[in-house]
């Protein structure tokens, strides 16, 4: 796995000491450019992996080498979008972005910074509240200010934490589609957090399956096979959406739980390479398919509200 | 509070004033005499004995000569004749020195020794038990203490005010600067941002509020103070103008001076709130 941009080697955390940890001999590797989406239930330590990708927590064991080189705290090489935007209350929309270019580069002038800033406001949209407070903005809006600070210090990485998870439907398709714009053109590398399967398959190039926790593991990798140009209202038309759908629903929704101590699909998993998978073009043997009355296309405007709905709350 | 409509706010002035007629209407019937008489039993000599007459020492003084002590210390604010005859804008003016001094002495310790509390659990847990302890002591329960070791009036005024002011930034800035939200510090460390910039351009904004709600009470508190210390150490400034014009047995001059008191700390405050305010954010 010489050739990955970001290697994830036997990452463990338990914060109780003695209790069995959240998760386990986690291994994952992310290669340039690449969008990976991470999906699990409530309380399988996503948002713990991604705090110890973003330098922000220790893990217990095991560690992260970006470029080779470990990860010992935050960096500015990578970018987080918070769950809850964590914008300045105190700072407009565009201080709050200048704040983080200044960060990036502080030998700059005042005006080339919020040039900068100014620049990735625009690509989402906010070219015109600049000068608003974040209290003035829309949870949306909120959440693409977040998005413009990110990408604005450049980073190598991005890391997201169920960005958009708080935000209504039509809100979110907005952004999902803005979002995979500026990926897709600025050849991000992503590695996000989400409960909602349809966002995953926009957005994603593989899709990382978490099994429950405690001793959460990597349980499959989907690799999203279908062309990179997607966009959330044509998706549905590929007979390829489907199979990937119901391969993640049937995952969560049957099989997450069997990879727990003695669990039937425990045994025979090696979570050094959990299996890749290609659901409708190699089935794996794991697979069950769910029957065909279980399968209903999604509402285009609103893709998330299909069923099931797995989403937590207290991530 | 907050929402009444521009009639309704005309209403309440006018309420406000109706009040105030009535108070003083009440105040001058109870208080007006009527005027002395010759056959009062007293002789002539004995009133000339007691300087200018009986009326000073009989009860509270009417609104209107009050209202002659307004206008005598309004008009002359600021002569000074010496150790018992100033301006009643010199004694506030040395007054407020004071107030500014200690208050200011009591930023300067508060605000990094409270943001040192804040950061740090250890020291705020080692801490603790001497703020409670502290915190309920009277200021001017220092006051032997401070003259007998600095032995100067003037600095132990200040010293009062130093120590009166000190606790509630020093909470108020330890709770502010403990309870920034952990998203704020958590974007500060992925930004790699340096511990000064973290410390003046995320955690001081974020607990701006909560520190200036402990300077205002503070502020109240070292004007609640000031007058009693100045009783207390003399020469100057306004609690020693009452205490002098009490040895007067001049009354009007007395009410002039509690009406004084509560107006200026009535700015203070609002001064005070204006920056309050000016720093509180909207999340």
């Amino acid at each position: 796995m010489s050739t990955s941009f970001l290697a994830v080697e036997a990452l463990s955390k338990s914060y109780v000491p003695g209790a069995p940890p959240v998760f386990e001999n986690l291994h994952l590797s992310i290669h340039q450019g690449e969008f990976v989406c991470i999906i699990g239930h409530s309380g399988c330590g996503k948002t713990t992996v991604l705090n110890v990708l973003a330098g922000l927590e220790e893990p217990s064991s095991g560690h992260v080498l970006m470029g080779g080189r470990q990860i010992n705290g935050p960096s500015l090489d990578r970018g987080v979008v918070f769950q809850g935007h964590a914008l300045m209350p105190w700072l407009s929309v565009l201080r709050n972005v200048v704040f983080a270019v200044r960060s990036r580069w502080p030998e700059w002038s005042r005006a080339q910074a919020e040039a900068h800033a100014r620049k990735y406001l625009e690509m989402v949209g906010l070219g015109h509240v600049l000068q608003k407070k974040p209290a003035e903005l829309s949870g949306g809006m909120k959440q693409r200010v977040g998005i413009a600070r990110a990408f604005a210090i450049e980073p190598k990485m991005l890391l997201l934490d169920e960005p958009f998870g708080a935000l209504d439907a039509l809100t979110r398709g907005m952004i999902q589609d803005e979002l995979l714009r500026i990926v897709r053109s600025t050849s991000q590398t992503v590695f996000m957090i989400t409960h909602d399967v349809d966002e995953a398959i926009l957005l994603a190039d593989k899709v990382l399956l978490m099994s429950n926790g405690p001793r959460a593991r990597i349980a499959e990798v989907v690799e999203v096979t279908m062309p990179r140009e997607r966009t959330r209202l044509t998706l549905h038309h590929d007979p390829q959406y489907y199979r990937i759908r119901n391969h993640l629903v049937d995952f969560l929704v049957h099989r997450s739980k069997d990879y727990g101590d003695g669990g039937p699909a425990a045994a025979g998993h090696d979570p050094r390479h959990p299996p890749v998978v290609r659901p409708g073009l190699e089935e794996s043997a794991t697979v069950t398919p769910l029957p065909l009355e279980r399968m209903r296309p999604p509402l285009a405007a609103v893709p998330h509200e299909s069923p099931p709905r797995l989403r937590a709350q207290g991530e | 509070m907050g929402t009444l409509n521009a009639r309704d706010k005309l209403r309440a002035a006018l309420l406000s004033l109706l009040i105030a007629v009535a108070a003083l209407a009440i105040w001058h019937v109870t208080t007006v005499k009527p005027a002395p008489t010759a056959a009062t039993g007293v002789s002539a000599e004995y009133a000339a004995l007691m300087g200018k007459g009986a009326e000073k020492t009989d009860g509270l003084p009417p609104p209107a000569k009050v209202a002659e002590a307004f206008v005598h210390h309004l008009g002359r604010p600021f002569y000074d004749n010496g150790p018992n005859d100033k301006g009643i804008g010199v004694q506030l003016a040395y007054s407020l020195a004071r107030v500014g001094l200690g208050f200011v002495l009591a930023v300067v310790v508060a605000l990094p020794l409270g943001f040192a509390i804040g950061m740090s659990p250890l020291l705020y847990r080692a801490l603790d038990p001497f703020i409670r302890v502290l915190k309920p002591i009277s200021p001017l329960a220092w006051m032997p203490l401070a003259l007998y070791t600095i032995k100067d009036s003037d600095i132990s005024g200040v010293f009062v005010i130093f120590i009166c002011s000190i606790w509630p930034m020093l909470i108020n800035t330890a709770h502010g600067v403990a309870s920034v939200r952990k998203e704020w510090l958590n974007v500060a460390r992925t930004l790699e941002l340096k511990p000064w910039r973290k410390a003046f351009e995320v955690v001081l904004p974020a607990a701006a509020p909560t520190i200036l709600t402990g300077m205002r009470i503070s502020m109240g508190i070292a004007w609640l103070v000031i007058v009693a210390a100045e009783m207390l150490v003399g020469g100057t400034g306004i609690g020693y103008f009452v205490w002098n014009e009490w040895n007067n047995l001049a009354l009007p001059n007395v009410i002039f001076a509690i009406v004084v008191i509560g107006v200026v700390g009535m700015a203070l405050d609002a001064l005070f709130g204006r920056l309050q305010r000016a720093a509180t954010y909207r999340e």
